[in-house]
């Protein structure tokens, strides 16, 4: 089942996230990827995430593509104009992408080539626009186009962000510009994931991926606690992976606890393990969802 | 204001090795405002050049460094000293130094770094709140600006990095849209953040840019 039967088919989404190699070998975690086969509805590739260079998104999707999986372009705003945004759009549809996600992108400051020139030309919420607008036949400019992309389009929130008011106002502004599916940042707070629930007021068709991703050790838990904006890791979660014998299996043990307790409110999962694809059948055997 | 800081000692002689005799160019304005480039700075740059070995034959404050009328008056006023020197070096940002270097047959080097078109909060305390993009929406943002204080620029909102009124890029700076969204709250007024902002028109600034009015 591709994203878009998925959305229209009301069951509950899963999709996992892959980092392409620094490098040009791609071989080896092509074939990783065969293991997501059948049990996620569709494969992330991150672009440049945290600023950190690597293979082009676009060609890792495509490679997917060729071999029959569903993959979702992220594009992110920092390392493109809005010319060479389009082109990529294009390229991605002949090439057999039929979902992107848009962001604005993390600064270079914090990757590894921290002297290039940031971009942002549009923000994510014009490059939903932008990409629905090519749907519908045209590019930015308004020029006609000689046979137009379908994509689906989907977006992101960080739920945990303070103050939440002006994230949700900006959520719907990227809902209204075409956003079918939305994928949040990692949560680890249940209660405060219900309340942005709560106060999103998202309609139904709108499938919200609650994102999920199993810490590995204490070290990384207060990382993520202390250094992702909006991102906290309540001190029972923090508790139970450092006292864990085997920190790996408690993370996915806790990863398994939040989508039990997330699962009937939420249209899907979005697994993110750092490329330990192993783990990806094992959370979704562990939490029912296949 | 022009902000600007001075380069280190080193990269200035570095640029002055050539050159024996060493002509002053300060900045009666922005970098006197900024104690880059003032009366002070210039006597101190003096003196630090000479205990380095360079003469110094004169040296001016020139009011306005980047107005060529200004220039041409002092540098005819002081062509005698000038005849003297092998280099000028000018303590004003990137665009004084270009006027100086217009109207002089002598190799001109800059003391300065230009940073930006900064508001004063108080002495030493300068700010970038305006990036001159030739396209001003502080009608729509309540008067703070997103394309100069925002790191990315963004014009539909926090992105998601966003926490507590800071910023991602750096826990130092605001988040533009934070303060935009205090304010309009304030002022019962957040339903302007629901407006979708269209992609800037860089058209209008294709640089380099110039007036001509007249």
């Amino acid at each position: 089942m591709t994203l878009k039967q998925a959305i229209k088919s009301n069951k509950f989404i899963v999709t996992a996230e892959m980092a392409p190699p620094k490098g040009v070998d791609i071989e080896k975690l092509l074939e990783s990827a065969e293991i997501l086969r059948g049990c996620v509805d569709a494969i992330n590739v991150t672009d440049n995430q945290r600023a950190v260079m690597r293979l082009s998104s676009l060609s890792f999707c495509a490679k997917l593509a060729e071999k029959g999986h569903d993959p979702i372009l992220q594009m992110t705003c920092r390392d493109k104009n809005a010319l060479a945004l389009q082109s990529d759009i294009l390229g991605a549809y002949v090439l057999g992408i039929r979902n992107i996600l848009a962001l604005s992108g993390d600064y270079p400051n914090r990757g590894d080539q921290r002297g290039v020139k940031p971009v942002f030309d549009l923000d994510s919420v014009q490059l939903v626009d932008l990409i629905k607008k090519m749907d519908s036949g045209t590019d930015l400019a308004g020029n006609k186009l000689a046979g137009k992309p379908n994509f689906t389009i989907g977006a992101v929130v960080n739920p945990g962000s303070d103050p939440l008011e002006p994230q949700l106002i900006k959520l719907h502004k990227k809902i209204d510009a075409g956003a079918e599916f939305i994928q949040t940042q990692v949560v680890y707070d249940v209660e405060g994931f219900k309340k942005f629930l709560k106060e999103a007021k998202v309609p139904p068709k709108i499938k919200i991926l609650v994102g999920i991703f199993p810490l590995r050790s204490y070290k990384m838990a207060t990382f993520v606690n202390e250094q992702i904006p909006g991102v906290s890791v309540p001190d029972k979660i923090l508790k139970r992976i450092k006292n864990a014998k085997d920190p790996v299996e408690e993370g996915l043990n806790i990863s398994v606890d939040i989508i039990d307790e997330l699962k009937p409110l939420c249209a899907g999962v979005h697994l993110m393990t750092l490329n330990n694809l192993q783990e990806i059948p094992e959370i979704i055997k562990r939490s029912k969802l296949a | 204001m022009i902000i600007t800081e001075q380069k280190k000692l080193e990269q200035i002689l570095d640029y002055l090795k050539n050159a024996k005799s060493v002509f002053i160019v300060g900045c009666g304005r922005c970098a006197t405002s900024c104690e880059t480039g003032g009366e002070k700075q210039v006597e101190e740059m003096a003196k630090k050049l000479s205990a380095k070995g360079k003469k110094i034959p004169g040296s001016v404050v020139v009011e306005a460094p980047c107005d060529d009328r200004l220039v041409s008056r002092e540098l005819k006023a002081e062509s005698g000293k000038l005849r003297e020197a092998d280099a000028l070096l000018v303590m004003s940002c990137g665009a004084g130094v270009q006027t100086v270097a217009d109207m002089i047959e002598k190799p001109v080097f800059p003391a300065l770094e230009s940073l930006f078109l900064g508001r004063t909060k108080r002495l030493g305390k300068f700010y970038e709140e305006c990036i001159m993009c030739g396209d001003c929406i502080l009608d729509e943002t309540e008067g703070i600006c997103p394309v100069a204080r925002c790191s990315k620029h963004l014009l539909n909102g926090p992105c998601g990095g966003s926490h507590n009124g800071k910023c991602e890029v750096d826990q130092k700076y605001d988040c533009a849209w934070y303060l935009i969204f205090e304010r309009l709250k304030a002022r019962g007024k957040t339903e302007q953040l629901k407006k979708f902002r269209k992609p800037k028109d860089f058209s209008k600034v294709i640089r380099p840019r110039k007036m001509e009015y007249r």
